[in-house]
């Protein structure tokens, strides 16, 4: 970065940012605040899939899509950060400068990172009440050692505050923290050059893939979501955002393509069906399962790409940026929680510690399972409302001003 | 769920027969079932010889001086020794901490050379879930190893994960247990679900598996079970095995 953005942004100004915003991209602006509420509806469900998947044993889990085809949540979260972040700073980029925009950036990722080690002091205190009660039975000896770092809770917090030490759970907001770190220099190649950022995107995908490129995690392994892998998708959300062509969102859009996307989420949903039913597995070649599995998550395996992209070009198709049913009062509170989306994202893994508490503790009964979904949700959706009220009152995020406008989702990109 | 157990301890009382080890294991028997047949093991007990080996990790074993006698791997030598008579019953406990699926896996050619066992079980996930090996690296590892031990001589059982309310906070078993299931369903593998055994027990009452305690008691119950449960799978397997047989010679 530097002096030599500042002229750079200049240019932003006459190229690609408006003109993609005129030539109503894939998922366009709307409303007084410029936002697409879309995004806010989808990020919401993905934070509500991820609370609901944190639960062990959760019966409510099975509505969640992770059973109905090859990619989960964490896909519609990463794309949507990606495809946000790229507006809003893009946005940022065009009226304030490169240099104001990357400084946005990272506040946002110190921000996400302030988030992340409060979740670790949580988990910290849940995990140590935990520990002196079963820390005795021999049963359990094998089990216990999951506590060792304990032992060394300062080790532990210094690898926790390096990102390397991610227990269960806290493996994506590094995650996000490591892409937002990189976001100014992805944002800078989308903006002037956005097929050249795409190319390294996915060359960089490739090489992590076929090198094995990870980061290292404590006390051994490597990151569960690989950002070497992971950045291809939060890069493919920024590019749609502000790099495709407006003949690329054509061609996303046509028959052709949506029809190609259906077809595959039909042709994931009976694989995903051959889990359930052993006995079915046996259907598919044995040449095909060789190469289709195991279908790799940490490294964000391409058949998991696939199946997001298809659903989010049906989801476009069937769901446009004017769809009454975005007003309506009864997806409301979804859309809240989409628009909050980092302090309600450390709200779910806060409540599914408390529910994983309840069903190791009290009860694990199905009425237990599905009350803990249910109330966990009221809370997220009560939160989210306060933080609205809160910034109302605050005349924050009511749509007037260019602070709003920059921060929009810039607070929740 | 307390309700339940207090019902089922009533019938059980009634019965007069709850003092019987057996049946307290039993609560948790529907959930264990042979779904492919151990023709080695078939093979060997007509040889009138079965050397088992257990392959695992800290939850086959149970500490101090008592431990290697309480627990599962002599439970079941104790449960088949009982069924099979006349048949010498042999089980090896290879069991040590923090051993990785691919680590056993490496060390299996050269115990099936010294040991010859007709049955490997391998009790597995746990370790590789606590090292953050990928599920995908285990999954792998527990495909291409099992081809290997059938050419070896040795069926499969695998064991998964126990059932362990506290510490699923830190690390998750799930995908673990799930890959295994996998790789049973997928390859004729018999898998001992201890995971939903154990919960079955936890839920119903039959053992306190949430109690901070030092004594071994509830423990070697416990193990007690799964020998006993696990000798059940071996010979419903084996019977299977012989069902086979009994198809071929007729066609």
């Amino acid at each position: 970065m530097g002096a030599a953005a500042i002229p750079g942004a200049a240019s932003v100004n006459s190229t690609s940012w408006p003109e993609s915003v005129s030539q109503e991209p894939l998922m366009p602006p709307i409303g007084p605040s410029g936002r697409d509420l879309r995004l806010d509806l989808f990020r919401g469900l993905a934070l509500w899939l991820i609370y609901l998947d944190h639960i062990p044993e959760n019966v409510v889990n099975w509505v969640t899509i992770r059973n109905y085809g090859f990619s989960d949540a964490a896909e519609i979260f990463v794309f949507i950060s990606g495809y946000t972040a790229a507006f809003v700073y893009g946005r940022a980029a065009h009226e304030r400068g490169m240099i104001v925009a990357s400084a946005r950036v990272w506040r946002r990722a110190w921000q996400v990172y302030v988030a992340h080690v409060f979740i670790f002091v949580i988990f910290m205190a849940e995990v140590s009440y935990l520990t002196t009660a079963v820390i005795e039975n021999p049963l359990y000896s094998e089990e216990m050692r999951v506590f060792d770092f304990l032992q060394q809770p300062g080790e532990a917090l210094i690898q926790a505050l390096l990102l390397k030490f991610q227990p269960n759970f806290m493996d994506v907001l590094p995650l996000y923290i490591v892409l937002l770190l990189a976001f100014p220099i992805v944002l800078r190649l989308l903006l002037f050059r956005p097929t050249l950022a795409l190319i390294l995107s996915t060359a960089l995908y490739i090489a992590a893939k076929l090198f094995n490129w990870n980061l290292p995690a404590y006390p051994t392994s490597f990151w569960f979501f690989n950002p070497l892998t992971w950045q291809f998708i939060f890069v493919v959300g920024a590019w749609c955002s502000v790099g495709a062509s407006p003949r690329v969102h054509e061609l996303l859009r046509s028959r052709a393509a949506v029809r190609l996307a259906v077809a595959y989420l039909a042709l994931a949903f009976l694989v995903a069906l051959t889990w359930y039913i052993p006995r079915a597995a046996a259907l598919i070649p044995h040449l095909v399962q060789d190469w289709m599995y195991p279908i790799d998550k940490n490294n964000l395996d391409i058949l998991r790409f696939l199946h997001f992209a298809a659903l989010a070009i049906v989801t476009v198709r069937f769901v446009p940026i004017d769809w009454p049913g975005l007003k309506s009062p009864w997806l409301r509170p979804m859309i809240l929680c989409g628009q909050h989306s980092l302090e309600i994202f450390c709200l779910g893994i806060f409540l599914s510690f408390i529910g994983y508490f309840v069903t190791s503790e009290i009860s694990r009964s199905v009425a237990m399972q599905i009350l803990i979904s249910v109330l966990g949700i009221c809370a997220m959706i009560a939160v989210a409302w306060l933080i609205t009220w809160y910034h109302s009152i605050e005349g924050r995020g009511s749509g007037k001003g260019p602070r709003p406008q920059a921060d929009l989702a810039g607070g929740e990109a | 769920m307390t309700r339940l157990a207090g019902i089922l301890f009533v019938i059980l009382a009634c019965a007069g027969t709850a003092s019987s080890a057996e049946d307290v294991c039993a609560v948790a028997a529907h959930l264990v079932q042979a779904d492919a047949p151990l023709p080695r093991v078939a093979a060997a007990i007509k040889k009138k010889t079965l050397p088992i080996v257990v392959a695992g990790t800290t939850s086959s074993t149970l500490p101090g001086s008592t431990g290697p006698a309480l627990a599962y791997p002599t439970r079941l030598e104790a449960a088949l020794q009982q069924k099979l008579p006349g048949v010498s019953v042999k089980v090896t406990s290879f069991a040590k901490p923090r051993q990785s699926a691919a680590e056993m896996a490496a060390a299996f050619p050269k115990v099936l050379r010294d040991e010859k066992p007709a049955l490997i079980v391998w009790q597995t996930g746990t370790a590789d879930a606590m090292m953050g090996i990928s599920a995908d690296a285990f999954q792998a590892t527990l495909e291409d190893a099992i081809g290997r031990v059938h050419e070896g001589g040795a069926d499969v059982v695998f064991i998964n994960p126990q059932y362990s309310p506290r510490t699923d906070a830190v690390v998750a078993t799930a995908p673990y247990t799930e890959a295994m299931r996998w790789v049973a369903a997928g390859n004729a593998i018999n898998l001992f679900d201890r995971q939903a055994v154990m919960r079955e027990w936890g839920e119903l009452g039959t053992f306190d598996l949430h109690a901070a305690t030092k004594s071994l008691d509830t423990a070697a119950k416990v193990h007690d079970c799964i020998g006993r449960l696990l000798a059940d799978l071996v010979l419903q397997g084996v019977a299977a095995a012989g069902d086979e047989a009994k198809d071929k010679t007729t066609r």
